[in-house]
């Protein structure tokens, strides 16, 4: 059965057309889908459980969707909720839906997906030889592991939404499965739901208007056809086939759980000026497993910046560097007992090389540098503490010995900053499931005056 | 166009160079060449072993699709260090594809 859905935007809380997305809903989708984060800011979303968008740019957004999906009366379903995608942002993104619900007055049947995993799971599995590394892998340290998520896929949300659910709230989704499950379950072909959900992940990215947002994608028995919803913006063969390319390791083969997506054969065509038929993808099934993601905690860190115009010491700053983190690094084991087994203390010259450290390979004359110095310690008091400790020598220290002392611009006070825990990624493996669901659960709420809480 | 463009960078002769994380552990750089002939002479004169000496990646984990249809060349490598951890500097990996950019392809 062809199926129409409406994607608002590549990521909620980055804005989109209002227009476009009433013209979408206009057009009588079969649901609406948006993605709520990405690993792409990094650890600190993950290993700390927090959403990055801001609670008030979710909050405008979602309210506008949940108003479309009113008028629609069909599903709206967000995955990766809240950037990361744990139990504690799905919680979030719940929080802000009641809210929500309360101020517009609607009642709702909201299912939440949830997709975090307990650390003994994945020891579980992994003493079962269930677990699987990708390349690269770091080394799975049970201990060390933090938050866990698992990337939920077509299956999970269409157990979601066989609830009744009007709002699917999903935990961490591979980038793909919001858009696919409703397609897939309806029969649609396999490889075009995968593929044209990937096209549409990012909304009007595959577009030639990528601010604008909104698209449609129309999914049948053969492929599917995909249009953005603002009149400024165009599909073209061009621009959707290039989206393959985007944050994609490999253009043609794309790995969900269950199987991978195979576009080599794929055939882009332009319907008229602004729509693209796409056919001719395949889906590949293979041995159902999902993708982990893991973080931990390496660390704290405190930081300073410092800037040097004075041209004598823009002109040598990078031996200037060298000497203060000598002489820092023995007044640290001299004051404190510490040597660099316990923490780092690196000094990084922005202006020169900031950017790409060692790879970098160009020179230039600059007018001044920046010094940031990131100091990563045990515990944020030690390196708030190696902070006090090297703040007058970054500020003071001389070139030579026979030098008057200098004084650098400090754009702050304290100089210091306390930056909290550093995360990192810890995962990057994948976990066989005999039962896709065995991973995940769902949780089912009504919610309405008419209904007791 | 001009001889002297022709003798500049690669990012002189082509479209546009980008590069954008593939995940956590991987970065991915797309050269848009634009033009069939761009696109010819990128191809044979850009080898793999350079690409990979630039990013200091081992060529056998570098990937490479030569993509006709769109006239792009694109390479997927490891990350030089992992998103995120206290050796990165670049968290999106965008402004690696200024070393590409500024190759100077003769």
């Amino acid at each position: 059965m062809p199926t129409r859905v409406l994607v608002p935007s590549g990521v909620l809380g980055l804005g989109f057309d209002r227009k476009a997305l009433a013209r979408g809903v206009a057009m009588r989708p079969d649901i609406i889908c948006i993605d709520g984060g990405s690993t792409d800011s990094g650890p600190f979303s993950l290993g700390a459980g927090v959403s990055k968008y801001s609670r008030a740019a979710t909050k405008s957004e979602w309210r506008t969707l949940m108003q479309a999906r009113a008028q629609a009366g069909v599903p709206l379903v967000i995955g990766t909720a809240g950037t990361c995608g744990t139990d504690s942002t799905v919680d979030w993104m719940y929080e802000i839906t009641v809210e929500l619900a309360r101020e517009l007055g609607q009642s709702l049947k909201i299912a939440r997906l949830y997709s975090s995993q307990p650390v003994a799971r994945v020891a579980d599995a992994l003493a079962d030889g269930r677990i699987d590394p990708l390349t690269p892998a770091p080394e799975i340290e049970l201990d060390r592991l933090g938050n866990i998520v698992a990337l939920a896929g077509a299956e999970h949300i269409q157990a979601a939404l066989a609830t009744g659910a009007d709002i699917v709230i999903a935990g961490r989704t591979t980038d793909t499965a919001t858009i696919a499950a409703l397609p897939l379950s309806r029969g649609d072909a396999a490889g075009g739901a995968w593929h044209g959900a990937k096209i549409a992940e990012c909304g009007a990215l595959c577009s030639t208007n990528p601010t604008s947002g909104v698209i449609m994608v129309d999914f049948d028995q053969t492929g599917f056809t995909v249009e953005p919803m603002a009149e400024t913006a165009a599909c073209t063969p061009h621009s959707v086939s290039a989206h393959m390319l985007y944050e994609n390791s490999d253009p043609f083969r794309l790995y969900e759980p269950g199987g991978y997506l195979d576009v080599t054969a794929a055939r882009y065509s332009a319907l008229d000026d602004r729509r693209v038929r796409v056919e001719g993808s395949s889906w590949v099934p293979g041995p159902y497993t999902v993708k982990l993601e893991g973080a931990r905690i390496a660390g704290y860190q405190t930081t300073i910046l410092a800037i040097l115009r004075n041209q004598h010491y823009v002109a040598n700053a990078q031996a200037w560097i060298d000497r203060l983190t000598a002489f820092l690094l023995a007044e640290i084991e001299t004051r404190m007992g510490l040597t660099t087994a316990d923490y780092q203390l690196e000094f990084r010259l922005i202006g020169a090389s900031g950017a790409l450290g060692s790879l970098e390979n160009r020179t230039g004359d600059p007018v001044e540098l920046g010094v940031l110095g990131i100091i990563t310690a045990r515990s944020q008091a030690e390196a708030g503490e190696i902070g006090k400790l090297i703040n007058p020598f970054v500020l003071h220290y001389p070139l030579t010995d026979d030098e008057e002392l200098p004084t650098f611009a400090f754009p702050y006070s304290p100089a210091t900053t306390d930056r909290g825990a550093l995360y990192e990624f810890a995962l990057n493996h994948v976990m066989h499931l005999d039962d896709p669901m065995t991973a995940f659960r769902i949780e089912l709420t009504e919610i309405g005056a008419e209904v007791p809480a | 166009m001009t001889q002297n463009r022709d003798q500049g960078t690669l990012g002189d002769l082509v479209l546009k160079v980008r590069s954008k994380n593939a995940g956590p552990f991987w970065v991915t750089i797309d050269i848009f060449c634009d033009r069939p002939e761009v696109f010819a002479r990128v191809r044979n004169t850009l080898s793999s072993a350079t690409v990979a000496q630039l990013y200091q990646v081992p060529e056998q984990l570098l990937k490479r699709f030569d993509i006709d249809d769109l006239r792009v060349i694109k390479f997927s490598l490891p990350r030089p260090v992992i998103q995120g951890s206290a050796a990165d500097r670049d968290m999106h990996g965008a402004q690696y594809a200024a070393l590409l950019e500024e190759y100077p392809l003769t």
